[in-house]
């Protein structure tokens, strides 16, 4: 008969277990109580959660499916209040018994609410568990005046979700620095004034004497008698493990439930695993040793041999965008024989502290560069002598080769922390079952599901080993600034950030890099419809100077030809312009116009001016052009006036930049001589009606464009592409073409919330794109106003050379 | 021989708008100074790939892009960050006295060993 194996707790630590245990051979049938009702989640993430950064069906950690399938028995809001130790019951709250064989008691910790008078008022909080989140998630309203009572990760995290939805925040924190657990002053320093720069203020030291309110919290009183106003109160001073039942139940219990190296409690048949227990007179906190301990749990219960628990070090990490904390084992730098190895850098934000003793690494705190933290990891677990590497505590030598990092390893390294897969296990996962992305890689050794900072390792490692390695689409913008182009458009609305600077310091790291600077320009310029703070260093070159540079570094210039229509005149300009510069090459163009070709950039404004004809936009993310036909006036076949209609779109759409070029087309009938159909936006004309087609292309990939929409008058024809080419402009990635665009939303949706919407709708996506043309012009009027006096002045050194040569 | 150090003054600091460059000829060479956030760093202004213009790269922390097929130098050792082959430019004492910069010109260094030098030709011609 199989043996009854009971775990109460259904948190990260018992669940976990569970998993090791069913990985070894065992003869238990397993039933699970669990107070909250929801399944196994990743409370790590809760944090992401309040910052809107996932939904609670994104931390899922085990779902219900899992349970079934392993004939595993949840009994979810069931709350364990007894154990009769003699007849081996747990008691639920109604009193109703279960027998087991052996039991597991997972029941992690709770919120420690200190003694001040008034926490049990309206709108005081705890930051938990799930339903705390979306309690918190409920009242969290913009405008909301917050307090988070702890400086601590937790509260830190809790303050800036806070901040993320709207509130204005304070954190007001019992001690001199931010994080003293984990930091030293110097750090705490740093942290405070970081999270400072976010717009959350903190108060220190700051002790709470009262929360006060009527019946619902108002403010704060504090001992030095100071108040403050507040809508939202939560605490976050630090956390009890839940020991009543194995207290009432006459476990030995310090702390925590006292358990042995193989997690066995004063009962033989009762184990303990998870932040509930005292471990050689240590409790925990953190999930990294947790999942050690269950490993240890799972070996002994099941009477394989196998690991025991022997203790561990911890590791904190900080969760917040763009403020980089790690910090791991002692931070105590007076212990004797310590000695400190240190780096700041005040304007950069970076500080970091080692501390060594006998060349072994006692304990590291990294501020604002957490880049090496797994090499110090490694140091520590290890115990690794540091004498060869004294030269390169804090910078390691560049690696030249990317796989080097991965190469350098240990099989025996462990990559991801908080579940303990090692490197090797990753290989053998890769080979064993094939896998080629990430997901895979997740799904089946569960690595990178946790806290997700070693998500960056694992891609390395999948790039090395897997044969048929895939780069998953990328949902962040870069690394200098992990969010998703959604997210990203969310924040700088919410958050009224109207800088590439402004956005990269508070989210970002401060520096960005040519992929995500050019990217948030357009975001930038797109949301806020020109009225946003241009910066021309986050511009590639050609969006600095408005021309297109060649291999040689001299520039292509191509003015504006609307609808490929030019005149005698314009023609005589042109020629007089290249003879006039010595210009190498005039050419025509595949788009219907002429392109000036190996301009230096001193010239540029001049041939502007000379030209006397606008910015065909051929350097930049933005309207090029409208090819069109002859049409109704000339072409015999021709049964719509196509040059016109081609013109009035270019007219009306110039000038505006978008996530990546558009090209336009207009044809007279479906003859498609200027191929309508192979444009990003095309006007198709027919008898009596246009058809607009979108997403068409034929470059790179060839694409036949799908139809928008049939529309009687050019009007409307031209109301169908604007109201598309609005919508691109603000849903479109930054360099994603239209055929992209269009294959990742599909026609259907793209029509529903373009020509089918609803008129109100439509009429706001057709005010923004009208604010946006009001403000847009012709950037080569820059010949006039440049942006920098330098801006295309070739600078003449002061001093001659010949000096020098003497 | 012992060279002296051979400062000239070259432009108004004002003149490079800062996480710009801007290119100059200056004793027969052409050198590119960037602005990283009111520190001046002076490099040779040619990409070692293939010639490009480092002036008009964009400047990502210390570090700046070539405009032409992206590889990425940092400013002040003019080393070739994280690109496939060991490559360098040469960078050159820079200082700013009374709102003007300054440069080195006779006392650029470039960080390349003989050996990394040939094997990063050798690459260079690999990948035309
Ligand atoms: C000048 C021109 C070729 C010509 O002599 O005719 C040209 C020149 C360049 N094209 Fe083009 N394209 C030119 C028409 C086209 C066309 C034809 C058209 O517009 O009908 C296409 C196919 C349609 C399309 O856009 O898909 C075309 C597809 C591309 C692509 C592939 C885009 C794609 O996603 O499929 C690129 C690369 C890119 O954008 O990533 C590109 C990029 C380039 C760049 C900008 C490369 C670069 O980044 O430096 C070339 C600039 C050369 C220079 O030094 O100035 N060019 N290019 C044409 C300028 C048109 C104009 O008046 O603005
Ligand atoms: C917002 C937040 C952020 C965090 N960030 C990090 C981080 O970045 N890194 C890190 O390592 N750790 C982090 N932690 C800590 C980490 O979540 C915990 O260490 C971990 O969840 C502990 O696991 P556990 O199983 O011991 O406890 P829990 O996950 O709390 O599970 C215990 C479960 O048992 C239930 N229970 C308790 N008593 C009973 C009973 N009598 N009957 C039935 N059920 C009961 C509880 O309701 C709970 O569901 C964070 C925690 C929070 C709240
Ligand atoms: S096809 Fe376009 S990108 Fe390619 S060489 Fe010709 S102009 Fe340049
Ligand atoms: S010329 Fe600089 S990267 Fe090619």
């Amino acid at each position: 008969m199989k043996r009854h194996l009971i775990v109460v707790g259904n948190g990260m630590a018992g669940v976990a277990c569970v998993e090791q245990i069913l990985k070894l051979r065992h003869d238990f049938e397993i039933t699970i109580f669990g107070d909250e009702t929801h399944v196994n989640y990743n409370r790590i993430l809760l944090s992401r959660v309040l910052a809107g950064e996932k939904s609670a069906d994104d931390i899922v950690l085990n779902d219900i499916g899992w349970y079934r399938s392993n004939g595993i028995q949840a009994r979810l809001g069931v709350r364990i209040e007894n154990l009769d130790r003699d007849r081996r019951l747990v008691i639920d709250a109604q009193g109703q018994a279960t027998p087991f064989d052996k039991l597991i008691i997972a029941t992690g910790s709770s919120a420690f609410i200190p003694p001040i008078p008034g926490v049990e008022k309206k709108n005081v909080h705890v930051f938990r568990t799930l339903d705390d989140t979306r309690a918190l998630l409920e009242k969290a309203r913009k405008g909301c005046k917050a307090v988070v009572i702890g400086g601590g990760l937790l509260g830190l995290e809790a303050a800036r979700g806070l901040q993320l939805r709207g509130c204005e925040v304070s954190v007001v924190h019992l001690m001199e620095t931010l994080m003293e657990r984990q930091l030293d002053p110097t750090g705490g320093a740093y942290l405070k004034r970081k999270i400072e720069s976010l717009g959350i203020r903190v108060m220190l030291p700051q002790q709470t004497q009262a929360l006060l309110g009527n019946g619902r919290v108002d403010g704060l009183r504090f001992a030095s008698g100071e108040e403050l106003e507040a809508d939202l109160v939560v605490i976050a001073a630090g956390i009890k493990p839940n020991v009543d039942l194995a207290r009432k139940a006459g476990l030995e219990v310090r702390r925590g439930i006292v358990v042995n190296d193989h997690m066995v409690t004063s009962d033989p048949n009762i184990h303990a695993v998870g932040e509930c227990t005292e471990h050689r007179g240590q409790t925990f906190g953190l999930v990294a040793p947790l999942m050690e301990q269950g490993k240890a749990l799972a070996a002994a219960i099941t009477g394989n041999e196998g690991p025991a628990f022997t203790g561990s070090t911890s590791a904190t990490k900080l969760k917040i965008m763009g403020v980089e904390i790690f910090s791991a084992g002692s931070i105590d730098d007076s212990a004797p024989g310590v000695e400190t190895v240190r780096y700041e850098d005040p304007s950069l934000g970076i500080y970091k502290k080692l501390l060594l003793k006998n060349n072994r690494l006692e304990g590291v705190i990294l501020v604002g560069d957490v880049s090496e933290e797994r090499h110090y990891t490694g140091w520590l677990r290890e115990e690794t002598n540091l004498a060869p590497h004294r030269k390169h505590l804090l910078f390691p030598p560049p690696a030249e080769d990317a796989g080097l990092e991965i190469a350098e390893m240990p099989d025996s390294e462990v990559i991801c922390g908080c579940n303990g897969v090692t490197k090797g296990t990753i290989i053998d996962a890769i080979h064993s079952s094939g896998i080629g992305t990430l997901s895979e890689l997740k799904k089946c050794t569960r690595a990178s599901t946790s806290c997700g900072s070693c998500t960056n390792l694992c891609e390395q490692l999948l790039r090395a080993v897997a044969s048929d390695f895939q780069e998953e689409t990328r949902t962040t913008l870069c690394s200098c600034v992990p969010f998703s182009y959604e997210q990203l458009r969310e924040i700088m609305r919410g958050q009224q950030l109207k800088s590439v600077q402004e956005v990269l310091n508070v989210y970002g790291n401060g520096k960005g890099c040519e992929v995500c600077k050019p990217a948030l320009s357009y975001m930038l310029d797109m949301l806020w419809c020109g009225d946003h703070e241009e910066d021309r260093s986050a511009r590639f070159i050609n969006d600095r100077v408005h021309a297109n540079i060649q291999k040689d570094g001299t520039f292509s210039v191509v003015p504006r030809m609307r609808g490929g229509v030019t005149s005698a005149d314009e023609l005589r300009r042109i020629a007089d312009v290249a003879d006039k510069y010595k210009i190498p090459m005039v050419k025509v163009t595949g788009s219907q116009r002429i392109d000036l070709l190996g301009v230096k950039k001193a010239d540029l404004p001049h041939v502007w001016a000379d030209l006397g004809m606008p910015s065909g936009q051929a350097y930049t993310k933005g309207v090029r052009m409208v090819k069109t036909c002859v049409g109704t006036e000339f072409c015999r076949f021709g049964v719509q006036d196509s040059t016109r209609a081609g013109i009035e779109l270019e007219q009306r759409l110039e000038n505006l930049f978008t996530p990546h070029k558009v090209k336009m087309g207009a044809v007279g009938c479906p003859r498609n001589c200027a191929e309508a159909t192979v444009k990003d936006i095309g006007m198709i004309g027919q008898d009596g009606s246009w058809q607009i087609v979108v997403g068409g292309a034929a470059g790179k990939s060839v694409r036949k464009a799908d139809l928008l929409i049939t529309v009687e008058t050019t009007e409307l024809a031209l109301e169908a592409c604007e109201l598309f080419f609005q919508y691109y402009r603000e849903n479109g990635n930054y360099l994603e073409r239209t055929y992209d665009f269009v294959e990742r939303l599909g026609i259907e949706k793209i029509r529903k919330e373009t020509v089918y919407a609803a008129e109100p709708e439509k009429k706001k996506l057709l005010d923004r794109l009208k604010r946006s043309k009001a403000l847009a012009k012709d950037a080569w009027l820059e010949r006039e106003t440049p942006a920098h006096a330098t801006q295309f002045v070739q600078i003449e050194a002061i001093d001659k050379t010949e000096k020098a040569i003497l | 021989m012992i060279s002296q150090s051979n400062w000239l003054r070259v432009t108004p600091s004002e003149n490079i708008p800062s996480l710009e460059g801007r290119s100059v000829q200056i004793g027969g060479r052409e050198i590119a100074i960037f602005n990283l956030h009111g520190r001046f760093v002076t490099i040779e202004n040619k990409c070692p790939h293939k010639g490009g213009p480092l002036c008009d790269g964009i400047v990502s922390g210390t570090t700046v892009v070539c405009p032409l097929h992206g590889w990425r130098f940092d400013l002040d050792t003019g080393l070739a960050v994280r690109a496939s082959l060991p490559a360098c430019v040469t960078t050159f004492p820079t200082r700013v006295e009374d709102g003007v910069i300054l440069v080195d010109i006779d006392h650029g260094s470039r960080i390349e060993s003989e050996e990394t030098a040939a094997s990063s030709l050798a690459q260079i011609r690999l990948q035309d």
